[in-house]
């Protein structure tokens, strides 16, 4: 046993210090299922990786609910919360330990059941959400080597534990019995099932490109370099527009401003989860939080190059280091939008979804394809830009149309 | 057979005997999606990847949430207070069990069963892919079409008439220039043609 | 008994309870439930055959099953809209209560 174990440490000693960082992890792991005996190894092996998902995006998510009430805090002009420490201790934090006492208020709050709701339903409703969840980070690449179950059909595992989420939202509002959150959870079914068809779209051109579902394969794709610069898909025209497109179907997905309708606190007090309280409403709120880690972590494999660097002189830095910090800047443009935009009405969003951003999809499509046949020069970047840009004006001047925009009449209280 | 297997089956025959026999609705579609969830597993028990993970895909994903969005628009969430059993139930009981029995012992005591191979055979996605596009090709296409044609018909079944007004007195007010039929036919809708 | 002869004993019973939700209940949409039951217990019997049969690499169940889900999509999709036009005009999905022609 120790002789496997020396192995390890063979392999991890023969490589330079850069890769030594990178691989710190894997090689961590590989040390612990050497002195393993062979019978239980892939039973300690899940155990190790689903044990270090369960610690860092939970961890993640604690961060962001801070960076977000600051961040929206600050542009609204105003502080968000800069008190709070680490409980019990003098040391201080300026708000960033805000999210513990929050913690143990959710944990400890009464668990309230309506009495003419549905006790089992209504139970495993925040269950059904998490687990799908939970289950999507299982086929993320989050660094070299360190995907925690690489299936050869992973994209679509991943939309298919998606599709799941939206059962748990019904569940949710159907058995809470009360209007206000059957009404939310339809409208919030109605937007899920609408934005998966762009979303999907959207990472089909990726798939096309690539031609393998797998998620290691596409970051591998990603992988080379030109004077310097990544190959992100993203730096070509179709994976810019399938960029913008994943991006703001993602924001549909997670329920998130200004698409946040169907859980809008001054439109409909919460949606599908208002007679949620204590433990169960904070599982919701891990859920949805971890719903949208999971679907930027996508986001980032197939279009910003998964764990690879920009640019090929900070290929240093580990690997998954840039993923969480890739990760981060999107969530911190997902707090700004939130912070900024207002929020569209329910005939508006599907209204985009349908005639705006399924067809501009399938042009991407199209135009992803015209791209991968022309040959290797300038020219693909023009044609391929101008039928993007075309499309783009044609739908764009076809959903104005319906708008009536007249002179703004101002009404007094007189 | 391995007891993954077993356990796996038994929970799916248990959620579908459930669905088929609870009372509630809501609760009868929620058992269905267990069974589709279940036989996804068996799907990925048997080596079958891809298939696996598009029957979550568009059974519990997709045809689940069209149910229980149908079993609400018919108002039918709430626990019936009526019989829930059709007049002549035990013919239909009795009916299935022969058919079981019958299905049963075919396979039991059948000579025609294959010699089985226990090496999993290659059912990659590029190997799906590539037998998609040259030896059912054809199929794809009709399949295509097909759907088309259902999403279509789907919705114009389900399209609600708009001329339709419910008067005070109980009756109905039809404008008959807004039915479906009329609209589909009127001469701005049909592109000017003659 | 061997594995194949396993699945196909599931897909059989299966089968048999969908035949027999479907004639049994009184509402429309369980009787669609019921027959969704059946062509999932016949698609399982379609893998069991692919997976434990002969030329495996034929991929004939595989696709063979890829197709029926997407027409059970779609019938269930059309059944569905079926259901909800029958219940807007005679107010019930009961089927023993629909049995007149006149609309």
């Amino acid at each position: 046993m120790s002789d496997k174990i020396q192995q390890v440490f063979e392999t991890f000693k023969q490589l330079n210090l850069v890769d030594k960082v990178d691989q710190l992890f894997v090689m961590l792991k590989q040390l612990v299922l050497a002195g393993v005996p062979e019978a239980l190894q892939p039973l300690v092996s899940a155990l190790l990786s689903v044990t270090l998902i369960l610690a860092v995006f939970p961890g993640i998510f604690a961060i962001v609910t801070i960076f977000e009430r600051k961040g929206i805090g600050r542009i609204q002009n105003r502080y968000g919360p800069n008190r709070v420490g680490i409980p019990f201790t003098k040391i201080r934090l300026c708000g960033f330990g805000q999210f513990i006492p929050d913690g143990i208020k959710s944990l400890t709050k009464e668990d309230i059941v309506p009495r003419a709701a549905d006790k089992v339903v209504h139970f495993l409703a925040p269950v059904v959400m998490l687990i799908p969840v939970l289950l999507a980070y299982a086929v993320l690449p989050f660094g070299r080597n360190m995907t925690v179950s690489d299936f050869d059909a992973g994209l679509l595992f991943f939309f298919a534990v998606g599709g799941a989420v939206e059962l748990s939202v019904f569940m949710a509002g159907w058995s809470s019995h009360n209007k206000y959150s059957l009404l939310g959870a339809m409208r919030a079914i109605a937007q899920m099932i609408s934005y998966e068809i762009p979303l999907i779209l959207s990472a089909v051109t990726v798939v096309m490109i690539v031609g393998s579902l797998k998620l290691a394969d596409i970051v591998a794709a990603q992988n080379h370099y030109t004077f310097g610069i990544a190959h992100w898909y993203v730096f070509t025209p179709w994976g810019l527009v399938g960029f913008i497109i994943f991006f703001i179907a993602s924001l549909a997905e997670s329920n998130r401003s200004p698409f946040d309708l169907p859980e809008a606190e001054s439109e409909i007090i919460a949606g599908y989860f208002t007679e949620y309280s204590g433990f169960k409403f904070a599982l919701f709120f891990l859920g949805e939080y971890l719903g949208m880690f999971a679907i930027i972590g996508l986001g980032i494999t197939l279009f910003l190059g998964g764990w690879t660097a920009p640019v090929s002189f900070l290929a240093w830095i580990p690997s998954y280091v840039w993923f969480v910090a890739k990760m981060l800047a999107i969530v911190f443009v997902f707090i700004w939008i939130r912070a900024t935009l207002p929020r569209l009405r329910m005939d508006q969003l599907m209204n985009l979804a349908w005639k705006f951003m399924l067809p501009l999809a399938l042009v991407n499509i199209v135009v992803a394809g015209i791209w991968h046949f022309m040959t290797v020069d300038w020219q693909r970047w023009l044609v391929c830009a101008a039928i993007i840009f075309g499309a783009y004006l044609v739908l764009g001047r076809g959903l104005m149309r319906n708008q009536k925009l007249g002179k703004r009449i101002y009404r007094y209280a007189e | 057979m391995s007891p993954a297997f077993i356990i796996i089956a038994f929970v799916t025959l248990l959620a579908a005997a459930s669905a088929m026999s609870l009372r509630n609705l809501v609760h009868a579609a929620l058992a269905l999606t267990v069974t589709f969830a279940g036989l996804a597993a068996l799907y990925l028990n048997l080596d079958a990847q891809f298939v696996g993970f598009a029957q979550i895909l568009v059974y519990v994903g997709a045809v689940a949430i069209l149910i229980v969005f149908a079993i609400l628009l018919t108002r039918s969430g709430d626990t019936p207070d009526q019989a829930v059993l059709a007049p002549g139930w035990t013919y239909g009981i009795a009916v299935s069990a022969v058919v079981f029995t019958m299905l049963g012992w075919a396979v039991l005591n059948s000579s025609a069963l294959p010699k089985e191979n226990s090496s999993a055979p290659a059912a990659t996605v590029k190997n799906i892919g590539e037998a998609l596009m040259s030896k059912y090709v054809l199929p794809l296409e009709i399949i295509g079409l097909l759907l088309t044609a259902a999403m279509i018909g789907a919705v114009i079944i389900a399209l609600r008439e708009p001329g339709k007004t419910k008067m005070d007195d109980g009756g109905l007010k039809i404008d008959k220039t807004a039915t479906p039929s009329a609209i589909l036919n009127s001469p701005s809708s049909s592109g000017g043609h003659s | 008994m061997s594995p194949l002869q396993g699945c196909l004993l599931v897909s059989a019973l299966l089968f048999a309870i969908g035949l027999a939700g479907a004639v049994t209940r009184r509402h429309a949409i369980l009787t669609l439930v019921g027959i969704e039951l059946m062509l999932n217990a016949a698609n399982l019997n379609f893998i069991a055959f692919w997976r434990y049969g002969a030329h495996p690499e034929a991929l004939t169940g595989v696709m063979f099953v890829i197709f029926s889900i997407a027409i059970a999509a779609a019938e269930a999709a059309v059944g569905l809209a079926l259901i909800i036009a029958v219940y807007r005009h005679y107010k019930t999905s009961n089927l023993d209560e629909l049995k007149e022609l006149k609309g």
